[in-house]
Formats: C-alpha cells, sequence, structure tokens
C-alpha cells in the first residue's frame, strides 16, 4: 500500500515535471529556469537518472545547506524501499557542491549533504553497513554552467550502486 | 633525484651600511627603483665552456636575464633596456664609471663576472649605489653548472634584501594542482616549478584526483589530499624520493592538510557524520589529537607561525566565519565580522596578518586582516578566485582564479595569480595548463 502511494506520488511528480517543461519550450529561458527550481533548490529532472522505475538516484540542496525538502525525503524514502527489496545491493552516496565556495569547506559541504541522505535511509531501516559516504565538493559537476540553474544541478548527493 | 644544494660559497667583502638608496616596500610602489643589470661578464673559455654543457650560447647573460627578470615581477624595481648601458660588463664590474650609469638614471647597478673552474660554475657579483658612487655588497658562489638558475634567484634575494631590508623570495618554488580536460570530468596533477614558472615537472600522473598540495616550511616534504582508491585521504609526499604514504588511519575523509611551522605535525579535517573537525598528527610518533569537537564544519586550518595558534573556518556561528583558538584547541574566538562569507585563513610568515577568501554578494575576494580580526583589506575583487598563500617573506600572496563558463560550457580556465600585500602589482604567473591550489615554499638557500 505503501509502495502504491510512493508510486503514484512519483507519477505526480512527473506529470508535474512534464507539464512544467512543456509550458518552458515556449517561454523564455527565465520562465524555464524558474520551472525547474524551488527557492534555489533544483526540482527538475534533466540530470536525475533511475535506480529502478520510480526511484531516483539523487537528491538536491539549497545553497549552503544540507537539509533534505519534502521532494528529496520522497526520493530518499523510494530509495530506502527499493534497498529493502534489493537486499544485497549496497551503496555509495556521492555528495557535491557547486562551484560558488571555497575547495575545502565544499568538501565537508559534500560529506555533511550526503550524510543528510545516509541518516534519512537508515531512519528507513537500511543499515548503516551498506552505505558509504563520499564526497567529492565542487570537483564533480554534472552541468558546468556559470548559473543559478547549472549550481542547483550540481548541489545533490547522488545514490550509487556499490555492488 | 639529486638534492640541489648550492655547494657553498661567500666571501662577503665588508659594505657599507649607510647607503643612500632605500626601497620602501610597505607602500604600495608606484615608482619602482630604476636599476641596472649590466650582464655577468664571462671569458670566452668560460663560455665556450658552459655551452657544451648547458646548451646555453652565454650563460652570464642568461642568469643576469633571471634577476632582471625576477626584480621587474617584484614591483618594486625598473631594470633599464640594455641598449642604453654605455659601459662593458667587464670593465663596468672592475670599476663603474658612474656618471655615465648615472646618466641613464640607473640608480643601482648590478655587475659581475662567470667563471668556469674545475667543472664548476663561479659566480660572483657586486651592488653599487650610483648616486653615492660606492659598492653596496659584494658576493661569490660556487656550485654546480645545473645550478645556474638558482645563482640567479640567489643573487636577486641577495639585491631585494640589501635595497629593502627585508629577505627575498626568488629562491623558492610553487607546488599546485595542474588541471586539463572538460569542467565535470577534470583531470588534476600535482606539479612544481620554480617560482617564476621554470622546470615545470608533473609529480602524479592524474589517475587519481588530487587537491591541495602544501609545502613542509623546513623540508622538501608535501602534504595534499588524494582521492586514491576513492578514499580521499591525506597524503604525504617527499618530493625528492617521490615516496608517498597515508597520513594517520582515520574511518573517512581527512583533507585540508597544513604543515605546522616547525615541520612536525600535519593538521587536518577529518569528516564524519555530516561533521568535519580539526586534527593533527605528529609525524614522529604518529599520535593523532582532536582538536576541535563541535557539530559544525570546521576545517582549513593554519598555525601561527610560533605554532602557539591556529586559524581555521567553521560554520558554528551558521555561516563560514574565520575563528582563532590556541593550539590545543581552547579559548576558540571568532575574528570576522564583515559582511559575507571568510574561508581559507592563512597565517603570514611574519606573524602579524591573517589571508582569507571572503564571498559577499557574488563576487570573491582575497584579503588580509589583523589576528584580531581588525583592519580589514580587501586586496583583490573577482568573479571567482581562492585559497592564497603567503611567499616566505609575507610580502606577496599567490591564489587561484577561475572564470565563468557559459551555458554552451565555453569559457572556463583556472590561472595563478599573485599580487603583493599592498594591493598593487597583481600578475598571472604563467603554467603550462591550467592551475589551481598554489602553495609556497620557504626560502631554499639559508
Amino acid at each position: 500500500m505503501k509502495l502504491n502511494k510512493i508510486f503514484k506520488n512519483t507519477l505526480l511528480v512527473l506529470a508535474a515535471c512534464l507539464v512544467l517543461s512543456a509550458c518552458a519550450t515556449k517561454k523564455e529561458v527565465a520562465t524555464d529556469i524558474q520551472g525547474q527550481m524551488q527557492g534555489d533548490v533544483y526540482t527538475g529532472t534533466d540530470t536525475v537518472e533511475y535506480l529502478a522505475d520510480g526511484v531516483p538516484d539523487r537528491v538536491f540542496f539549497a545553497t549552503n545547506e544540507s537539509i533534505l525538502t519534502t521532494a528529496s525525503r520522497e526520493t530518499l524514502r523510494a530509495q530506502a524501499a527499493w534497498l529493502r527489496k534489493n537486499p544485497s545491493i549496497n551503496v555509495v552516496l556521492e555528495g557535491h557542491a557547486d562551484e560558488r565556495g571555497t575547495r575545502e569547506y565544499n568538501l565537508a559541504l559534500g560529506e555533511r549533504r550526503a550524510n543528510a541522505a545516509k541518516d534519512y535511509l537508515m531512519t528507513y531501516g537500511i543499515s548503516s553497513d551498506r552505505i558509504t559516504v563520499l564526497s567529492y565538493g565542487k570537483e564533480r559537476p554534472v552541468d558546468s554552467g556559470s548559473n543559478p540553474l547549472a549550481w542547483s544541478k550540481n548541489r545533490r548527493s547522488v545514490t550509487v550502486k556499490a555492488n | 633525484m639529486t638534492k640541489k644544494i648550492l655547494v657553498l660559497l661567500l666571501i662577503l667583502i665588508p659594505i657599507n651600511a649607510n647607503a643612500l638608496i632605500e626601497v620602501d616596500i610597505t607602500r604600495g610602489n608606484l615608482n619602482p627603483l630604476p636599476l641596472a643589470v649590466s650582464p655577468l661578464s664571462i671569458d670566452e673559455e668560460s663560455r665556450k665552456g658552459f655551452e657544451k654543457i648547458l646548451k646555453k650560447e652565454n650563460i652570464g647573460s642568461e642568469i643576469s636575464n633571471i634577476v632582471e627578470n625576477n626584480l621587474r615581477t617584484s614591483g618594486l624595481f625598473n631594470p633599464l633596456d640594455k641598449k642604453a648601458f654605455l659601459q662593458a660588463p667587464d670593465i663596468a664590474n672592475l670599476k663603474p664609471r658612474f656618471e655615465d650609469w648615472n646618466l641613464i638614471k640607473a640608480q643601482a647597478l648590478i655587475t659581475g663576472k662567470v667563471n668556469y673552474i674545475d667543472d664548476k660554475l663561479r659566480v660572483e657579483f657586486r651592488l653599487w649605489d650610483v648616486l653615492a658612487a660606492k659598492e653596496m655588497m659584494a658576493l661569490a658562489f660556487t656550485t654546480v653548472p645545473n645550478n645556474w638558475r638558482r645563482v640567479g634567484h640567489i643573487i636577486s634575494d641577495k639585491v631585494y634584501e640589501r635595497l629593502t631590508g627585508e629577505k627575498g623570495y626568488f629562491d623558492t618554488r610553487i607546488i599546485y594542482v595542474s588541471e586539463e580536460g572538460p569542467k565535470t570530468q577534470r583531470i588534476k596533477k600535482l606539479a612544481i616549478m620554480d617560482q617564476d614558472g621554470a622546470n615545470n615537472k608533473f609529480l602524479t600522473l592524474g589517475n587519481e584526483l588530487v587537491l591541495t598540495p602544501r609545502f613542509n616550511p623546513a623540508s622538501q616534504m608535501v602534504t595534499y589530499l588524494s582521492y586514491f582508491k576513492n578514499m580521499p585521504r591525506v597524503y604525504l609526499l617527499d618530493i625528492e624520493t617521490g615516496t608517498q604514504e597515508v597520513v594517520g588511519d582515520f574511518p573517512g575523509m581527512t583533507f585540508a592538510p597544513r604543515f605546522s611551522p616547525d615541520g612536525k605535525k600535519i593538521i587536518m579535517s577529518f569528516a564524519k557524520d555530516g561533521k568535519s573537525d580539526i586534527y593533527t598528527m605528529d609525524l614522529e610518533n604518529r599520535i593523532v589529537e582532536k582538536i576541535t569537537n563541535h557539530p559544525s564544519i570546521d576545517t582549513s586550518p593554519s598555525y601561527s607561525p610560533d605554532g602557539k595558534y591556529i586559524t581555521f573556518n567553521s560554520d558554528r556561528s551558521g555561516y563560514q566565519q574565520i575563528y582563532v583558538m590556541k593550539n590545543d584547541g581552547s579559548d576558540v574566538k571568532r575574528i570576522s565580522f564583515g559582511n559575507g562569507l571568510y574561508g581559507t585563513p592563512v597565517w603570514s610568515p611574519r606573524g602579524d596578518l591573517i589571508a582569507f577568501t571572503k564571498l559577499h554578494k557574488g563576487k570573491f575576494y582575497i584579503g588580509v586582516m589583523r589576528t584580531d580580526g581588525s583592519g580589514e583589506r580587501l586586496l583583490t575583487e573577482n568573479y571567482y578566485q581562492e585559497a592564497p598563500s603567503w611567499s616566505p617573506n609575507g610580502r606577496v600572496l599567490i591564489f587561484y582564479r577561475e572564470t565563468k563558463t557559459n551555458s554552451k560550457g565555453e569559457g572556463f580556465s583556472a590561472k595563478l595569480w599573485s599580487i603583493d600585500l599592498t594591493g598593487y602589482n597583481e600578475r598571472q604567473i604563467k603554467t603550462p595548463t591550467d592551475a589551481s591550489d598554489p602553495s609556497w615554499s620557504s626560502l631554499l638557500s639559508n
């Protein structure tokens, strides 16, 4: 039942995204950015990959923050459900920061973001033994652009299969 | 690897302490001192000898060019055009005709001579006060011919010291991170070069991500962060032997390493469970000590030159700010209170200032403040720049600067820059590839 709900939520999110991106193509670039960000947290799907059907691999953060948004918590609950169904799979949580910070602080910030995701997975029953945290700071952006939208895509924690 | 120690020298001829020329380096120098660097003279036999082993047609001129370039880039001196020189180098070195040098407005004159003796390079040079018509300094060195560049740097340091009253910074090296490839998949290697960009060498192959190399002030050791086997850890590298080892046995990421001023400890951050604290490890007995203990991010630590204090940045107030504490972690005080975020504090080798990176309203600044946080002075503003490192005499800062990338992914670059403590004389240091995370060595001689 719970899974069903998650699936439904994901569908809703996907539907919303489709609507938004459909609008975006018709309007100005500025609207496009607005449609893909809430505050300065990325809400688009351009860079998102899927661990399984309906299980996005990453969550996004506001500037200098490591707080999980409602959408992020939903993504992580989907990941936790998927991990419970696949008990032999271990994951690496890769934490990242955008380029607008000093290198060393960003390494720590990436670690803090990945740990926020780890803590949440653990509260949904995933053992810490199955999770490794790895921070890349600002070293591995997905979008090389120097603009607010690119930065929002880069402030992320990505869950990667380790085996 | 050959340890490039300068094999001796020093005939110090007594000098007149009441020289007239003095260069004030405490203010921005808008009128650099005009001086003439006469090419070091060389007899034909010596010239041929060096041409054979060093593949340089005239090693005397080459060494003077190094001196001239160093003094010019310091921003404090204006080396005059050699075409205007009236007196031949060999004669000038014996006894300058001061009125000739005065005529071209030189206030100081450097002359000298190079000899090839017993497979060694012997160099003597003199510094003259043109207005007072006096010799200010005379020195001679003997070394292996391959050290000819260092001889140029040492002469530059001696002249700088004699004319400014402060130690120079020319006989030094810079370790940095060489960068290549697309921004999303940057290949990074450790690289080292002389302070003037010569003798560039790569120390790692680029197989793993490497960051933030820092020199040991007391030896030719370097500490840096490597992602070897995808485990970001602080490493120690001996640049003479190439030996590397991981520092300490931490169950997670260690980063932001620096040496203590005596070179006996490494101070760094260890990240665990979303918190980063500062630790030290004694390199002799391997004892690890935890210095800060706070649920915040504490990183980028740097010792005061006497080793008694540590400055670092922390977001314990909610945002990244600069703090100072005693070396045991007690007595933590926040010192940055201006608008914006403050990071990467580095204590000046002179002890009186802390250099930092500041982020305010979308711009990055390199600045300095006193160690109690007063007297904040911003030296340079740009789109992105950070991580200042001091010249060993505490007069110049080197840092790196990145340019914007447009939406097509074009326009990105990372380069090394230096700027005087006065805020003047900003210049790019040329590197064969893009570059970041520079760290300045101590003086190699003395």
